[in-house]
């Protein structure tokens, strides 16, 4: 067996893996949280019962009406983006005229309700997702071997991350989107309908929090809590990255990853709160976050 | 073509605009002289639906447009270039210059945009708008709403703190819009300039249209219009 820093590889590379799966989840999740506060001004404290719920759904779709876990990947964003939707426009957009703190009350409330409802539903012990059987198995990469899975998820996640990126920063449509962040009434005075684009950016990153979720029912057992074991390192993640920074979301999602499951390795006993020591480090040196811009 | 007939305007608790009433017929540039607080810039948002509260009447090719969101306005084919230009920094210069939608057919196209103005061909590619300089930002401005074939233009003070030069360069560029059949409210200070574009004038006071003024009885009506404006 081969060492690298007094390590075993097959464990640091181990660990490493596991880390890039976390920093997949925390990528794919503050993208959704930076793009949604750009647009709405509002910290979506829902977004880990979302992330849930996308979970919950795919589970539902399997096992309620049989349908498998490739066309979920696409249905459930789909139903609990339509979710989002409803929320937006009956509840969310209500507050637009207030405090942002009342945005931040609202969803956190609406966190505590969706995570209640499937709690009451289906208990919190949660529900096994069996990996779709071309993913089973495993790789062996030379220096370790990989669950096909969890590449997978590696994968895709970057796949996503970077066509959210690109759609953001590259069309015409993501240049609508940031001239909307700057200066709302300005964009809605040359004709764009923005509080239309408003329901379909939370609905957007609604959706985007959902396909984590799917992706995550096969990893992490499906239950209600879930959302809430990932959502706080998340916010720690948006604000080291910086608020409303796209790029900045990503390479800090999966960075922190990374790191998390680097010390895992070296000094376990700081694994759960490295991330927080490297938000503390980054707010008393940059307070805007890494990727973050000067107002 | 735009017609405002006891035009009200509320920004919270305080009441700007006071019963405005003015028209702008079809084809003509008109400006909107006063002082500074006369409600100039707020007779233009409210036009636009850019004002939290409004009441009265305006007219647009016949269409009340009071109870209209912004963007139904902008649909409706008027098109606005805010005072403070509103060049988004986080979207390069073309994506600026290609933002507005378009509304009707009729606008100008890119190449007779940048043959109007040339500066900004050579700044295209810069990444974002708020790097331009004041008069680059300014013509950005005017040139992104030229595309969208909205054919009645509010132009917000455009030459504010500009150079000479730059200014000449505006009043060309009103000049041959009018041309083209644009309709332009413009708001001003300097009624020199006005001077040089208008059909005629418009002054403000306390949020109420107090004269008008063809441009050419400008030069003889000299002493009432230092009087208006306290120059």
């Amino acid at each position: 067996m081969f060492m690298i820093f007094g390590i075993p590889g097959p464990l640091l590379f181990g660990q490493l893996l596991l880390g890039l799966i976390n920093g997949a989840f925390y990528a794919m999740l503050s993208l959704g949280l930076a793009v949604i506060f750009g647009m709405l001004n509002i910290i979506n404290f829902a977004h880990g019962a979302l992330f849930m719920m996308g979970a919950f759904v795919s589970w539902m779709l399997l096992t309620y009406v049989g349908i498998g876990y490739f066309p979920s990947l696409i249905l459930a964003p789909l139903i609990v983006g339509i979710f989002g939707l409803l929320l937006e426009k009956t509840i969310i957009s209500r507050l637009y005229k207030l405090d942002h703190l009342y945005g931040l009350l609202l969803t956190f409330g609406l966190a505590l309700v969706i995570e209640g409802l499937f709690r009451n539903a289906y208990g919190s012990s949660g529900m096994p997702y069996r990996i779709p059987s071309v993913l089973q198995g495993a790789t062996n990469l030379g220096f370790m071997y990989m669950p096909n899975y969890r590449g997978w998820v590696v994968l895709v996640a970057v796949v996503v991350c970077l066509a959210t990126w690109a759609i953001i920063e590259k069309t015409s449509l993501g240049a609508t989107l940031r001239a909307a962040t700057e200066n709302a009434p300005l964009v809605q005075a040359f004709g764009v309908d923005v509080p239309r684009l408003i329901t379909l950016t939370y609905a957007g990153g609604v959706a985007l929090a959902a396909f984590a979720g799917v992706l995550a029912a096969p990893i992490y057992s499906v239950n209600p809590n879930m959302g809430t074991n990932f959502i706080n390192t998340v916010f720690a993640v948006v604000v080291i990255g910086g608020m409303g920074s796209i790029m900045g979301s990503i390479v800090t999602g999966f960075a922190l990853g990374v790191i998390e499951g680097l010390t895992k390795v070296f000094y376990p006993q700081a694994s759960a709160t490295v991330v927080f020591l490297v938000m503390v480090i980054v707010l008393l040196t940059r307070p805007r976050g890494l990727f973050g811009k000067a107002a | 073509m735009l017609e405002i007939k006891g035009l009200n305007a509320w920004y919270g608790e305080s009441h700007i605009l006071h019963g405005v009433d003015f028209e702008v017929r079809e084809g003509e540039v008109v400006t909107l002289l006063g002082r500074n607080g006369a409600g100039k810039t707020t007779t233009m948002k409210a036009i636009m639906g850019l004002v939290p509260r409004r009441e009265g009447s305006i007219r647009f090719r016949g269409a009340e447009t009071i109870k209209m969101m912004p963007n139904q306005i902008a649909k409706a084919g008027i098109a606005i270039c805010p005072e403070e230009r509103g060049i988004f920094g986080s979207l390069s210069v073309t994506e600026n210059l290609m933002l507005p939608p378009v509304v009707a057919p009729g606008g100008l196209d890119v190449p007779t945009i940048y043959q109007l103005f040339p500066n900004l061909k050579e700044r295209a590619r810069t990444a974002h708008g708020t790097r331009l300089s004041g008069g680059e930002q300014q013509m950005l401005a005017i040139a992104r709403i030229l595309r969208t074939g909205a054919k009645m233009l509010l132009l917000d003070e455009p030459t504010e703190g500009l150079a000479p030069v730059i200014v000449q360069q505006i009043g060309r560029t009103i000049r041959e819009i009018k041309n083209r059949g644009f309709t332009v409210l413009l708001v001003e200070q300097n009624f020199r300039f006005a001077q040089t574009v208008a059909d005629r004038h418009y002054v403000m006071e306390h949020g109420k249209v107090i004269d008008m003024i063809p441009n050419h009885k400008l030069e003889s009506s000299m002493d009432k219009l230092h009087e208006y404006l306290g120059v």
